[in-house]
Formats: structure tokens, sequence, C-alpha cells
């Protein structure tokens, strides 16, 4: 059943998703702007500053990692579809995990974009070591929907719910910034710091399931009135 | 029980604050940094109540969340508020000590760092009972709950993060003279804390009750 | 385990939002086969006395029993024997009438859902535009829609928010004799509503609501009269 209800809820983002590509489109295209004001402030004489790439990579994700979690969260607002959702039989973590992994996989698919462009654009050696800048995006990209997805849930009622959000989620995630960012700093170096890209993504494991658990835990009685 | 120890708590707290600094003033000068080195004894107990305060606002947070206790939920809003007071504290003199250190205001010092982003997460919290509307308590919780479990990953990541770089300046370790008036401005601090955590209650408490009163009246009026 | 009921018992059911007083001290029971009406102007509370049969709003005072079960005991079981169709009617635009039923058919734990989904297209009579997007329906068409949804998995109790609003003549006839014949079929039937008029041939009786609390109870024939009474009465 449970199980079941997540994937049902997943499948049901995805189709929505592939049928509009809104989310995709538009947090893509925000991500690119966001990364063009970055290379504003920190290109000088045409050379970016050193681990400005990883910097610049990981703020756009944050801001793409609101965008979507604001609208796939809206989507449910539009027609009080969550009061459905919540409704249904099924234990209510089932549906947290089923929006969290949709969350997670538009959020991928933008990254998968955004990484190559970043790159090419600012000559970053972001490839060097493919399987831990992999498993750095796919740790921090849960780590920060685990939390996104919760707080975006419980603000679907709430007043000024765009600009909590990030008030909110910015914050608490910090620690993913902050290990994504040296990680792939660590990564695009000269020579690759191996040791040190391992540890965050060691670091932002523990995180991912500190708050998966902690997210699981809380939705129920977050989400009764 | 933690009401009625308001008038002695009170007392307690005036008489230590007042005593403090005639043993700061007591304490021996530090050789490098002269009298700057005394905010530290207002500054790092201010630091360490202020994690205590998380702690109590995280617990009490969940408490009021799983077992639905209007009580826990006062307390919850009492801890953070008196967190973001006592971080207010600890950023303030933190740079003013940073200036005669480092020679800058501010400096991405890992324990600066850490009580930055802790006042950050329970200022959140503030902010999303204040604009959240109905049922924010309830978020307001979580992010508490969220904030105290995070404690220990802002702590590491900001940690590793700073240790990549040059260390500047090591805190002076605590020579003779000075361990006695810092352990007193802890128990200050504690016994200040326990006074505002008691009192701001207290506040919550008539608050509630008025809110009761006047549905009450509502009630009677409209019947 | 499974939870069902025949009757719906409401003692001393209040709410507050801070010092604003959403309901009041409302008892009231009913039973399978009736169709209870809410009826007052808009913020009479009828909106939170839905959200709490839902059990998704928890009272501040007093209990809602549903048969021998309790709301904060029964959890998911009790939830798989509730309807739900608010006034935003819960479907999804960007998804075709079939795709809408066949993903809440899933979420309810429906056996058999390809059959089941079929029968409830039938019912809303959308058969022919079964694999057009939502967003291109009608209000009639959306409602029709989103009432089969709120029945998929058979709830005993059907809770409704203002279904009449935006319909047209004949889909409000239509809809009317549903919620008859879904009543006839041993089901409660709780609706609100704020428009006296649209509601007049389908309640078998009538709870009228005033700023959070019940003022008048009324049975049978003749609740339209006794409601104007009621509300002159109050105002």
């Amino acid at each position: 059943m449970f199980a079941r209800t997540a994937w049902t809820v997943f499948r049901k983002d995805l189709t929505v998703e592939v049928r509009t590509r809104e989310t995709l489109a538009t947090t893509l295209f925000f991500a690119l702007s966001a990364v063009i004001v970055f290379a504003v402030a920190l290109v000088r004489d045409g050379r970016v500053v050193a681990d400005a790439a990883a910097g610049i990579l990981w703020v756009a994700i944050a801001f793409a990692g609101t965008l979507t979690l604001g609208r796939t969260f809206e989507r449910e607002r539009y027609t009080d579809t969550l009061r459905a959702l919540l409704l249904a039989p099924a234990p209510r973590a089932a549906i947290y995990v089923g929006k969290l992994l949709a969350v997670v996989a538009v959020l991928l698919l933008t990254e998968l974009m955004l990484v190559p462009l970043v790159a090419l654009l600012f000559d970053a050696a972001l490839l060097q070591r493919p399987g831990l800048l992999v498993a750095l995006l796919v740790t921090g990209t849960i780590g920060f929907a685990s939390v996104g997805t919760l707080f975006a849930a419980m603000l679907v009622r709430a007043r000024s719910r765009d600009v909590l959000l990030p008030v909110l989620l910015y914050p608490i995630t910090i620690p993913v910034i902050i290990a994504g960012v040296r990680g792939t700093a660590a990564l695009a170096q000269l020579v690759p710091d191996e040791p040190m890209a391992t540890f965050w993504v060691m670091l932002l494991a523990a995180f991912d399931t500190v708050f998966v658990t902690l997210a699981l835990w809380t939705f129920d009685p977050l989400m009764t009135d | 029980m933690l009401q009625r120890s308001v008038p002695l708590l009170l007392v307690t707290t005036i008489a230590a604050f007042s005593v403090a600094p005639f043993l700061i003033h007591n304490a021996p000068y530090e050789s490098t940094m002269g009298l700057v080195q005394k905010i530290f004894y207002f500054h790092a107990p201010a630091g360490i109540v202020m994690f205590l305060s998380a702690f109590v606002c995280g617990i009490s947070s969940a408490i009021f969340l799983f077992r639905g206790r209007q009580g826990a939920d006062r307390v919850a809003v009492a801890a953070a508020e008196l967190t973001v007071l006592l971080g207010t504290i600890v950023l303030a003199t933190g740079p003013l000590w940073a200036r005669k250190a480092w020679g800058v205001w501010w400096q991405w010092d890992a324990r600066l760092t850490s009580s930055l982003l802790l006042w950050m997460m329970f200022t959140a919290c503030l902010l999303v009972r204040r604009y959240g509307g109905p049922g924010s308590d309830k978020l307001a919780a979580a992010v508490a709950i969220f904030g105290m479990f995070n404690v220990p990953f802002v702590y590491v990541s900001v940690n590793v993060w700073r240790t990549l770089h040059p260390k500047t300046t090591v805190v002076p370790m605590l020579g003779p003279g000075m361990r006695e008036p810092f352990w007193f401005c802890i128990l200050a601090f504690l016994s200040l804390y326990v006074l505002l955590l008691a009192l701001r209650v207290r506040l919550a408490e008539q608050q509630a009750t008025l809110d009761a009163r006047y549905l009450e009246l509502d009630d009677r009026a409209s019947a | 385990m499974s939870v069902d009921f025949d009757e719906v018992r409401a003692s001393g059911l209040g709410r507050h939002f801070g010092r604003r007083r959403a309901l009041s001290n409302v008892s009231f029971s009913c039973r399978a086969g009736e169709v209870l009406g809410l009826l007052g102007p808009n913020g009479a509370g009828k909106s939170t006395l839905l959200a709490i049969a839902s059990t998704l709003l928890r009272p501040s005072t007093g209990h809602l029993q549903y048969g021998a079960h309790e709301a904060s005991r029964a959890g998911a079981p009790l939830r798989q024997r509730l309807g739900w169709l608010g006034h935003d009617l819960q479907l999804y635009p960007e998804l075709t009438a079939r795709e809408n039923l066949i993903f809440f058919a899933r979420l309810q734990g429906v056996t058999a859902v390809d059959a089941r989904v079929a029968r409830a297209l039938t019912d809303a009579r959308l058969e022919s535009r079964a694999d057009d997007l939502v967003s291109g329906f009608s209000r009639g068409m959306r409602q029709r829609l989103a009432l089969e949804r709120a029945l998929l998995h058979d709830p005993r109790l059907l809770l409704l928010d203002e279904p009449f609003t935006g319909l047209d003549g004949p889909s409000t006839i239509a809809l009317a004799s549903r919620l008859t014949r879904l009543a006839g079929e041993g089901r409660l039937v709780m609706l609100a509503t704020h428009d006296v008029d649209l509601a007049d041939d389908v309640l078998t009786r009538a709870l009228v609501l005033r700023d959070g609390r019940l003022v008048d109870d009324i049975s049978g024939r003749g609740w339209r009269q006794a409601y104007r009474a009621a509300l002159s009465r109050e105002s």
C-alpha cells in the first residue's frame, strides 16, 4: 500500500510535468538567468574567481529547487487536490514520498542540463570524476528536496507561502549547500580531491537519512489542523 | 513550578549581574588582547545558553506536535524568542571582538558562522509564527525540530569548510583567574535565561486565558 | 481493520482559530439514507463543520463519532469510507478525465480499477470525452466528473461543499436526483450550501447555522419556510 501509493503520486506528477513541461522549462530558464547574474558579479577580465563555478552551480540548484517546490504544490492547491490526497486511506507519509520523488526527478533533470552549461560557460573541470559528482548531486538534491517538500506541503495552507518557503528552507539547507559547493569545488580542482568529495557525499547521505526520517515522522501530524 | 520560582530567579539574576562586572574587572588582563578580551565573559556564556535554548525549543516543539500540549507550544515560543535574543547578543559582541583581534568586523569563523545560521533558523521560526496565518504554530514547531536536528550538520559542515583555509587566531586559552569569572557568567546567563523563559511562558499563558475569556464573552453575547 | 457506520453523531463540536470562533457547541446526529443540508450565510461555519467531518480539521472541543468509531482513532480505514467533493472540485486540469479517475481510484486502493473507472465515466455521462483534458471541460462536466471521483471507493459518507454553484438548470436537477439516489443506496449525504432554492428538492433535513452556532434543525418537507423564518428571527 505504501509503495504503491508513493508510486501512483510520483507517476501522476511526472505525467503532468511531461505533458506541460512547465516546471522544467521555467526552472531551467530561471536557473540560466541566475547563472548570468553570477557571471556578471564574479567574472573579472574574462576570468572567473576560483571555485566560483561550484558556487554558481549550487546556488542555481537551490533557486531552481525553490521554484520547483513552489510550482509542484501550487498544482495541488489550485483545485484543492491536496485535500483529496490527504483523504486517501493510504499512509500519509506515502504521499510525501511520492511528491519528494517527483521533485527530485525534476530537479535532477534540470541539473543534467545545468552542469554541462556551467562547466562550459565558466571553463570548469566539473566532469573529471563523474561518479562522485553524480553522488554529490543526487544526495544533495534529495537533502534539499526532503526538507523542501515537507515545508512546501505545510505552507500550502499558509498565508504568504511564496515568501515563507525560501525563508524557512535556506537556513535549514545551508549544510547541503556547503557540502555541495565544497564537494564540487574539490572535484573541479586541477587534481581532484577525492577523499574530500567523498567526505561531503557521506555528510549529505547522513543529512538525507536524518531529514527524510524526520519528515516521514512529522508529515502526518503536520497535515491535520 | 517554573512560575513559582520567578521571584527567587529575579533576585538571583539581579545579584549575579551586579556582581559579574566586578569579577570581570578584577580578572587578569589577557596579554595580547587587553581590555577587549573581557567581552568574552558575556559573549561565550550567551552562545552556550543560546545552544541550550535551541534544544529547549526543539524538544518542546516535538512534544507539542506529537502530544498536542499547548503548554509545550508556549515553552517553544518563549525558547525560540530567547534563542534569537541570545543569538543577537552573540552576533553583536562577536564582531566587537573580531575588530580588535582580527582587524575586521566580520570573519567567517566557524563558530561565528554556526551561530549566525542557528540565529537564522530560529528567526525563520518566529517569522513563520508572525506571518504564516492560522495553523502556523505547527509550522513553527516543524521548523524548530528541523533546526535542532540541523545543529550537528551546521557545526560539522561549517567547521570542515573553514578548516580548508588557514586558521586566523586561536581563541586564547583561559589563564588562571579567568576561569572563575567565566563560570560565574555562565551561571548568571543561565539564571537570566530561566527567568526570561518563565516570564515569557507566563505571558503566553495569560494571552491564552485572555483569548478563552474573549471567546466566552463572544458566546454569551451571541447566545 | 475495516470501518463502517450508519450513523454520524456530533456532540458539542467547536472550533476556534485564535480569537475567531468558527464553530460553537454544535450537536446533532444523522443516519444513512439522509441528505443533510448545512445551510446558512457565508461564514456561518458550514465549511468548518464539513472539514471536521472529513477528519482533516480537528475540533477544539467536542467530538464526532462515526458509528462506533472516532476520527482521531480510526485514521486511514475511516478515510476509506469518506467521499469529499469540495468547491474547487479536486481534479487535475492537466490530466484527462480517465487519467484523473484512474489516479484517484489507485490512490483509494480500488480493486479492478479499469472496470470501476469505465462505470464512473458512464455515470458522469462523459464516455465520449474520457480522453480529453479536464482543462477543456465546462463547469457542469467537471462537476459530474468530480462527483464520480468522490464516489470511486463507494464511501458511506459523502461530503459536498457548495455543489450547486455554477451549475445550470438541467445540471442542478441531474445532480439533485443523483444525490437522492445515492442516499437511497444507503449513503449519508452531507452538503453545505448558502443557496436554499437550488437545494430545494434534495434535502431530507436541514441544519441551519449562523455565526458558528446551530440555530435550527428542520426535518422533512417545508424546511424552506422554516429556514427563512429561522434566519429572519435571528437577524
